[in-house]
This record gives structure tokens, sequence and C-alpha cells, in this order.
């Protein structure tokens, strides 16, 4: 199947954010992908605050079933959470548990203004009353496709789908 | 009961016979060897076909855990596991609670071992009383009693006074007296081998210091005293060579080596397996090496089982906490044979450091099959492999490094007096 | 018999914490890199996170110790783990009751993990191996054998400051006969490729054949301190400062102890370590432990981090 350009729905997704108006905001990617869409929407928005990390491995829910990632990467927000307005950035928004382990993990930071999301694809398959603010195109997927980013040496962004590896 | 046991491979060491040859025995004592006496008429003829026929085996070390020690093990289950490895005399240790240091003492447990007609139990008197290296005991009442050596086979050495007095007294009635060489100040708390693994584990050692210093101080105080010394569980290549050049002095020197100790090393230790928990310690590999070699060149005079139930739950604790002991009576002879085919010996040499050489030893007049002796025999099949597990052990103690491993040497029958008391 | 390395199951993910000793590079990498992520958590405000929501910890300390049992407390409930104290040195083990009926008995109170500590080394060991299968068991000092914890959080502190492991040389100093901290201290040295260990003590503090561990021997502070990059000292405990061991504390301050003037024979830019609790004068100076080389209060705020670390990744490695 065709998946569309990576580049040109940043782009868009860009636009989007930065159509809403002039608000006060601080931009917080997921790791890996929403990170590497983060830092592009930090440069291109020319946002103030710095830019903020998360990684949601300490608070997924499926640690029992899965055990800890690998590699999990610091989780690092330089700034005061305390009454600020964020929006999440992660690349593909699905089942919403993602979304949900990072806004607890952010409240862990403090108590932000607002918490707003950001995606560059909502695939469906919402498990937990989530939605996307910011949505860069919204896509029908098979249930049994895996949809990732990918990011060139060049920075270059773009889309693959694979075969989900169901866990034994 | 007259028994015919034919077509054996008979294999004496004492006398240094290993042919295919028929034995007679009646009224509990080996009438004849090769052709049957006239009107010989067994009630039960054995045939030995393809197996080995030698003398029962003779054991320098093994623990009844009576009295006083029942939770580990029985004179019953005990006197059956000696028989089921084909040992029909063996020496017990003091080591009892209360130690063997009355004559009340002794005559209860012969009389016990008696009543099971099983094998000849031979109580190693203690040196001294409660095995504290301070008193001697009554040892001419102990002799009459039924003990025929003393010693502190593993009670630790007492000061050298008390240790001269001791040997001298002794020496009075030509008592032998054994002792296992290791020094008390040098022990400390230690429970493996001052090398390598120990080092790794974080263990609390034994130095072979503690080993050669006792030597050569039970030597100089032999030369002083004129007793006959044996030593007990030799365990360092460096004590072996002390041994060896008394021995060439001409002092009446012998000693002795265990199953474990000829085939262990610290490195066995393995993840603190508290099974190789023993004392003295397993050593180094050109240790074990060299107690190979020593059995060879016959500084060492005999291997024992050193034979030590133990219960369960006293060793399931940390290493260093877990009771020290090995259960081995069962494994005399497989162990033994599995050290002469790995030195490619034959059978007679090998046979020699399990029957008659330990009998010397213990100076008693068995291991043998001369015409006119006790019928004590064993019959094994030198060529069956089992596996050590804890239902194959009849031992109420099941603990052993061996646990797990396939041995060769499979017994058949043990006649004592004559007597089948053992068959499978 | 040799078995398998005992803190690995049969597909070599790790079950139990014994000793650093037999694990791979990639194990230990593994926990650090995922303490790094953690120091970040301690940072918070909110230090606590919810992945061990549910699972009941044990702190099972057969010899008393509050510092370590404390920091081990600390890491599981910033993980949100339930938490038992345990000091069983003076209750069960007095009645008769031995460690493994201690152990079994509260595994049937659904215990997830066992952190254990014990004078007798081994004894860590010996309950993994007799533990329910799904119950992790995490040594926190056996004996003179293995604290890997804190070899782990030092590993994690040297990394921090040196950043890489091939190219610094080591030494270790004091009790080394004695220690499962210096043993652990060396096996992770070296399985990370630390290419110059070194160990100094007097002849009385050295285990035999301890050069097979892969260290280099000195018994001159002098020599054994030049140019190193890293200087890890020991404790020495009050009962080994005189008697068969040492005849002194003073004396061994003046040869051993490490004061400003022997720190200087280390590169400049050396930093030294202390696993704690410190005995000032006796085997560092106060100049040296509160100077600027000095990283040890650092030490206790990463052990944190990387206990909480080995808890999230072994509760994580299910049977």
């Amino acid at each position: 199947m065709q998946l569309p350009d990576a580049e040109i729905l940043f782009k868009s997704l860009a636009k989007k954010i930065r159509s809403d108006g002039g608000k006060d905001f601080a931009l917080v990617g997921i790791h890996t992908g929403g990170v590497w869409l983060a830092e592009r929407l930090h440069q291109e928005l020319g946002i103030a605050q710095p830019l903020g990390t998360l990684d949601v491995s300490f608070y997924r829910d499926d640690f029992d079933k899965i055990g800890l990632h690998s590699q999990v990467k610091p989780s690092e927000i330089p700034f005061e959470v305390e009454g600020v307005n964020i929006i999440l950035v992660d690349d593909v928004l699905h089942t919403g548990r993602t979304i949900r382990a990072a806004i607890n993990e952010l409240f862990d930071y403090g108590r932000p203004a607002s918490i707003s999301l950001a995606t560059l694809v909502d695939r469906g398959g919402r498990e937990l009353p989530i939605a996307a603010q910011y949505i860069g195109i919204a896509l029908e997927l098979p249930v049994d496709k895996m949809l990732e980013l990918k990011r060139e040496e060049s920075g270059k962004l773009s889309l693959n789908l694979y075969d989900k590896c169901l866990p034994e | 009961m007259k028994i015919h046991i034919k077509n054996g491979r008979l294999i004496d060491p004492k006398q240094g016979v290993d042919t295919i040859q028929d034995i007679f025995i009646a009224k509990g004592k080996i009438i004849a060897t090769g052709t049957a006496p006239n009107e010989f008429q067994p009630s039960r003829v054995i045939d030995a076909e393809s197996l080995i026929v030698c003398p029962g085996l003779v054991d320098l070390s093994v623990r009844l855990r009576e009295p006083g020690l029942e939770y580990k093990a029985t004179l019953e289950s005990e006197m059956e596991a000696a028989v089921a490895g084909g040992v029909t005399s063996f020496a017990c240790p003091p080591d009892t609670d209360p130690p063997l240091d009355e004559p009340g003492l002794v005559e209860m447990l012969k009389h016990r071992a008696k009543n099971l007609n099983q094998a000849h139990v031979y109580p190693i008197g203690a040196l001294t009383q409660g095995l504290r290296g301070e008193r001697l005991t009554e040892m001419a009442e102990l002799n009459d009693a039924g003990c025929v050596v003393f010693g502190q086979p593993d009670g630790l050495l007492p000061n050298l006074r008390v240790l001269m007095q001791a040997m001298r007294y002794a020496s009075t009635f030509g008592f032998s007296v054994w002792l296992r060489p290791q020094e008390i100040s040098l022990t400390n708390d230690g429970v493996a081998h001052d090398g390598e693994v120990a080092t790794r584990l974080g263990l609390p050692t034994v130095p072979v210091c503690a080993e050669t210093i006792a030597i050569s101080n039970i030597i100089l105080l032999a030369k002083e005293t004129g007793v006959r010394v044996h030593l007990c569980r030799i365990s360092s290549a460096e004590g072996l060579t002390m041994v060896r050049a008394a021995k060439q002095q001409g002092l009446p020197m012998t000693c002795d080596v265990t199953i474990n100790h000829l085939h262990l090393s610290d490195m066995d230790i393995g993840f603190f397996d508290s099974n190789c928990h023993l004392m003295p310690p397993l050593r180094g590999l050109s240790d074990r090496n060299a107690l190979r070699n020593g059995l060879l060149d016959g500084t060492i005079d005999a291997i024992c089982s050193d034979h030590a139930p133990v219960d369960e739950d006293a060793k399931l604790l940390p290493f260093g906490q877990s009771e020290i002991g090995a259960t081995g009576v069962e494994l005399l002879l497989p162990l033994t044979l599995k050290w002469g085919n790995e030195m490619r010996l034959p059978l007679l040499k090998v046979l020699a450091k399990i029957t008659s050489d330990p009998a010397e030893i213990l100076g008693i007049d068995a291991g043998h099959l001369s015409v006119g002796s006790a019928a004590d025999i064993c019959i094994f099949d030198p060529g069956y492999y089992w596996k050590v597990t804890a239902s194959a052990i009849l031992s109420q103690g099941k603990n052993t490094p061996f646990m797990g491993m396939e041995l060769p040497g499979g017994v058949k029958y043990t006649l004592v007096n004559g007597h089948i008391v053992y068959e499978r | 018999m040799i078995n398998r390395n005992p803190q690995l199951d049969e597909n070599g993910v790790l079950q139990h914490l014994l000793t650093t000793e037999g694990l791979p590079a990639s194990i230990l990498l593994h926990i650090l890199d995922t303490a790094e992520s953690f120091v970040g958590v301690t940072e918070r405000d909110v230090k606590k996170i919810p992945l061990l929501r549910g699972k009941s910890i044990f702190n099972l300390f057969f010899e008393p110790s509050t510092r370590t049992r404390t920091t081990f407390e600390i890491a599981a409930k910033r993980l949100s783990a339930d938490v038992i104290n345990l000091n069983i040195a003076v209750s069960a083990q007095s009645k008769g009751e031995t460690l493994l009926d201690t152990v079994n008995n509260l595994s049937a109170m659904n215990a997830d993990m066992f952190i254990v500590r014990h004078t007798q080394s081994g004894a860590a060991h010996l309950i993994a191996k007799h533990v329910r299968s799904d119950i992790h068991v995490i040594n926190a000092g056996d004996g003179s054998h293995a604290h890997p914890t804190q070899a782990l959080l030092d590993m994690f502190t040297i990394r921090r400051y040196k950043r890489d492991f091939h190219n610094l040389r080591v030494a270790i100093v004091g009790d080394i006969l004695h220690s499962r901290v210096a043993r652990s201290q060396i096996h992770a040295l070296t399985t990370l490729g630390v290419p110059e260990v070194r160990v100094i003590a007097p002849k009385t503090l050295l285990p035999r054949m301890v050069e097979r561990l892969g260290v280099h021997v000195y018994h001159d502070m002098a020599k054994g301190l030049k140019d190193v990059d890293v200087v890890m000292m020991l404790r020495l405990q009050n009962e080994r400062m005189k008697g068969a061991n040492l005849p002194s504390p003073e004396e061994f301050f003046k040869y051993y102890g490490l004061t400003p003037e022997k720190l200087s024979l280390a590169r400049r830019d050396a930093i030294v370590m202390h696993p704690g609790p410190m005995n000032r004068g006796v085997e560092i100076d106060s100049a040296v432990a509160d100077g600027k080389q000095s990283v040890i209060l650092p030490q206790v705020t990463f052990g944190i981090a990387v206990r909480m670390a080995v808890m999230s990744i072994l509760a994580g490695n299910q049977v």
C-alpha cells in the first residue's frame, strides 16, 4: 500500500499548529519518533521554551507482559511544567495507551495549564478516550500492521509499514 | 550353609591371585578354592560368570552416627549401606555423641552391630576424653571392650604435650594412633582450600601449611615416642612429600586418602555446592593429581570412603554453615575402580587399596581369600555402570558430590562369615 | 558438576543478581543504561513511578545494615513496590528455623523479589537455587563473596566521570581479603574492559592468588596510586583494625590511608570513591573524603538509580 510522504505530512502538521494562534506553549516529544518530530517542530515554529522529551517505558501498562524495554532513554523536561501549556508530540496515534502513560509522567513533573496532542498519523483503533488536536493525516490501516516513523541520516523522515510481531 | 561360587574371576591381592577359580564355603569359612573338596554338597551355588570375586572391602572410616546422632543415620541404615557397597569390615571414628571414650559405649556399639549380623565393626577409640585433647582415655580398657586403634581422626589435634603423652601411652600397649593432620590454630573458621576458588567465592580458608605443619609435628613425635602412626585423610601434595620422606627413613607410618579427594578438587565447589564441604578441604588440581600418583607409588596405603551421612537440612545451608562430610560407603568400590580405570592399573593392584592394605593398617585378619579364613567376600560386576541417585543409595545420607554421576562397579553379592548379607 | 550460571535462565536472561562474576558486559551495560533514566526520575519533584505497582519486595537482612537496607527500600518505593523489611538475625533463626524455612514462608506470602544480605558467602546463591521460580533474588552482600549492586553503582559513577572504561587505570585499596565489594568491583571492571586494575594492601589483607582475578598487586601506595584515574577505597571493619591482621588503625592509616599527599600521585583528574560508611582517619583522610576529587556523595545518589534499574529489569524478566 502506498504510504503518504512524511515530509509533506510534517509541513501540514506544523502549519496547523502555527495557524492555531501564537499561544505560548512548550513542546514535549515522545521517544523515539515523537522526539524527531518535536525537534523539527521546535525549530520550524521557533519555540522559546526548551524542548522536552519523554520515554514512557516506566509508565507503560504492559510491563507485566513484556518487561522493561531494552533501551530506555532518559526523560528530560528542562522547564517548569507548573502552569505551562504543553503540546505532546508523537509520530503515530493508535490505542492511546502511550499517550496515557505520557500524561501520567508529565503530571509527576508538575501541573501543566493544559496538554494537547500533535501526531503525524492518526490510524484509529483507540482503546482509551484520547484524541489529538493536531493531525497530519488520518489513515485506516489493517490491525495486523505496525506503522513506524524512520529518520535517515540526512534527517529526512519517512513512514514504514511492518507486519506486527505478536508476542509469543 | 555351604556355598559354591563358580566361574568367577577370583582376585586376591594379598596372595597375588587373579584367575578364574571356584570357591567353596562351609561353616563361615573358605574351605577350598579351585576343585571342590570331597563330598561337598552346596546348599547354594552362585554363578559368578563374568563377575569378580574378591575379598570383602575394608573401609578405614565409616560413621554409623550411633550413639547420639540417629537423626542423621541409624546403625541399621548404614550397616545395610556398607554391605550394599561390598564392605565387610570397617573402622568407625569416635566422633559420635558422646564420643567413643568409655568402654560401655564401645561395648554397646559392638553388641548392637553384632546383632545385625552384617559387616564387622571396629570402633576407633577416642585418644582423649571427649575428644577434647586434654586428658587421656582408658586405652587399655577400651581395647578390652573392642577398640583396636585410637585416634582423633576428626577431632582436631590436641596440643603437642598431650599428643606426645597420648602417643607414648598408646605405644606402651602397642596400639596404633590414628591422626588427621591439621593444625588447629591455622584452621580457624576455614572451610575451603586456600586457592583461587576460595578467593573468588570469598570463603575462609584452611591453608596447606595447616596440614604440613601437623604432619611435621606428628613425624617428630612418632620418632620421639616410637608409636605406630596412621595419618588419616591426607589432602596435599606437600604433605605427601613429607610422608614419602618419612617412610623412606623407615618410620612405621601409613596414610590414607578419601574417595572424594582422589577425584575432586576445589573447582568442584562450583557455585557453593555444600556437598563439597569436606574436611580436610578439597584442594587444588595439582594436589589431587599428586594424591592419585601417591596412591600408585605406595606412599598412600589405602583408600577410604570417609563415610559421613548428613541430614538434608544440615546441607541446605550456606556453604560455611553447612555440615561437613559426604556419604560414601557405597561409592568406595566404584570410585576406586574409576581411579584404577583412569590410571590404567591392573585390578589386582587397585583392589589391594580397599582390601588387604587397609586390613593391615587396621591390624585385622581380613581382606584376603586364604583357605581357612572367614568367608568375607564381595562379588561385583566391573562393567556395570550405575547412576548415583538418592534412591540408588541405601545410606540415610544422600549427600555426595558425585550425585548424578555414572560410576562403574555393581555389587551383586556380599558375604560375611559365609552368609549372604546382600544380593541383587 | 558444573552448572549453568545460576543468575541466568536458559536463554541467558537475567533472573537473579547474585554476583558480577560471569555476567556478560551487555547485561552490565544494560543495567547502567537503564539507571541513567532513573537518575532523571530521582531528580524530579515526584520521584515515584508506577512501574512495580502491586509487587512485593522483601528486604531479608540476616546481617544488620540500616544503610544498605534503606537504599534498597527507597529504590523499591520509588518504583511503587510494596516493601517489607525483615531483620532476621534476631527473630526466626534463633528459634531453629532454617534459612530456607524462612524463605519458603515468605514466598507463601506472594513475594515477587527478595533482597538478601547475609554474613555467609553463598547465602544468596542458596536462596536463588531453592526459591520458587517466579521470585527474583538480589544479593545485597553475602559474606566476603559479592555485593553486585554496590559494584554496579561504582561502575555507573566511573562512567559518569570518565565516560569510557577502555583507557582507565583503577586502584582498589584496603582490605581486599574480607571485601565482597572488592570482589564484585574487580569482576565488573575487568568485564567492562578496564585494562589495568590494581589492588593495594598489606599481605595480610590479600587473598591467595588474587592476581588470578586479573589484577596487579601492589603493597606500596606510592607505586600503586601512580597515574591512576580512579581510586576505590574500601571500608576497614573495626574488628580487623588490630589483632592478627593489622597492628593498629594508626599504622594502617600511615601506610594505606588515602591522604592528599598520596592522592597527588594519581592523575590530576582522578576520582576518589568509597562504598561507605567511611572510617575517617583510618582508610581515608577527611581532606580527601570532602575534597574536590571525591565522588562519594554522588555514589550514594546513583546507588538508588542503579538499584531501581536492577529491580525493574529483574521484575520485567518473567520466566
